[in-house]
């Protein structure tokens, strides 16, 4: 599988990224700074975690209005797999790509910890690797993960198996409307989550509960 | 040259916890009558020409396209 990574002043998890995607599939991403207006010919496409433009304005906000996020819409469009992390699900709700919205963390506190994380749906391009209902560990590092919806959405993506992933037992860090941690589009292939499944690939890394959503990308055995 | 000031808040029912602790912080500060504080932003922008109606429509589009998240924000614009 060839993927694309894409890379905006104030991103820092970018090299985490390209490491996890390195060694899961064998491949380097083609790495895609934000002024090009075409993208490789890939079939995932991943926006990584950081502070893109210090965050200003709203997170993701100012990252989501450049030129490369429109071929990364007309990618999704096409039914190419997108995946976003932490600013990543940031630029991808500010783009329209993800309902719902995420806020400052309802302690108000940046949270950088290790939580636990529902399988929610182990039926997406995103989560195969994982059985349903399985709880994973992941960590997560933002000040603004606190997902919301209005009721109407929040009762659609509930009913859709649109929610990926859950903080589970008690885990929270932000105060997500249903424990939301990560989501699906309706049509499947793109999914947004607030925690760092790339910074948990290997026992180096303390586990690697993290390596078997690369693996379920990428098509392999976890 | 027209001067425009565009105020973006909160909708309705969307949780703002800076506002809550702004809240709680002046209640410390012995200002016991504030009921509650939503926390919004504010945008001053000067905008060539001098066709009114113009800018006030474009200021709409900016917001949709960019000042606001509709989501969870509402805005006002305002043609000085």
């Amino acid at each position: 599988m060839k993927s694309a990574i894409i890379q905006l002043p104030g991103l820092n998890r970018d090299r985490d990224m390209i490491a996890a995607l390195t060694r899961i599939s064998g491949r380097a991403p083609v790495t895609v700074w934000q002024t090009e207006t075409e993208l490789p010919d890939v079939d995932l496409v991943v926006i990584p975690g950081g502070f893109s433009y210090g965050d200003y304005l709203r997170c993701g906000a100012i990252a989501a209005r450049m030129p490369v996020m429109q071929a990364v819409a007309e990618k999704a469009r096409q039914g190419a797999l997108i995946m976003g992390v932490c600013n990543g699900f940031q630029v991808l709700v500010e783009m329209g790509l993800l309902p719902g919205a995420l806020m400052r963390n309802a302690s108000l506190k940046f949270v950088c910890r290790e939580v636990k994380l529902e399988v929610t749906n182990a039926n997406t391009a995103f989560t195969r690797g994982y059985q349903p209902g399985q709880v994973i560990r992941c960590p997560v590092a933002h000040h603004d993960g606190n997902y919301f919806a209005d009721a109407e959405t929040l009762k659609r993506i509930e009913g859709e198996g649109q929610v990926a992933f859950r903080y589970a037992e008690g885990t929270n860090p932000n105060g997500s409307v249903n424990d939301i941690a990560g989501i699906v589009s309706d049509s499947g292939n793109v999914l947004g989550m607030m925690p760092h499944p790339e910074n948990l690939i290997e026992a180096a890394h303390g586990g690697d509960d993290g390596r078997a959503l690369f693996a379920g990308i990428l098509g392999k055995a976890a | 040259m027209i001067k425009a000031r565009v105020t973006v808040t909160l909708k309705n029912g969307v949780l703002d916890p800076q506002g809550k602790a702004i809240e709680g912080a002046l209640d410390a500060l012995g200002f016991s009558s504030v009921g509650s504080v939503r926390q919004g932003k504010v945008f001053d922008l000067e905008i060539e020409g001098a066709d009114r109606a113009k800018a006030e429509s474009d200021l709409n589009a900016m917001c949709e396209k960019l000042l606001a998240n509709t989501v969870i924000e509402d805005y006002t614009v305002s043609v000085t």
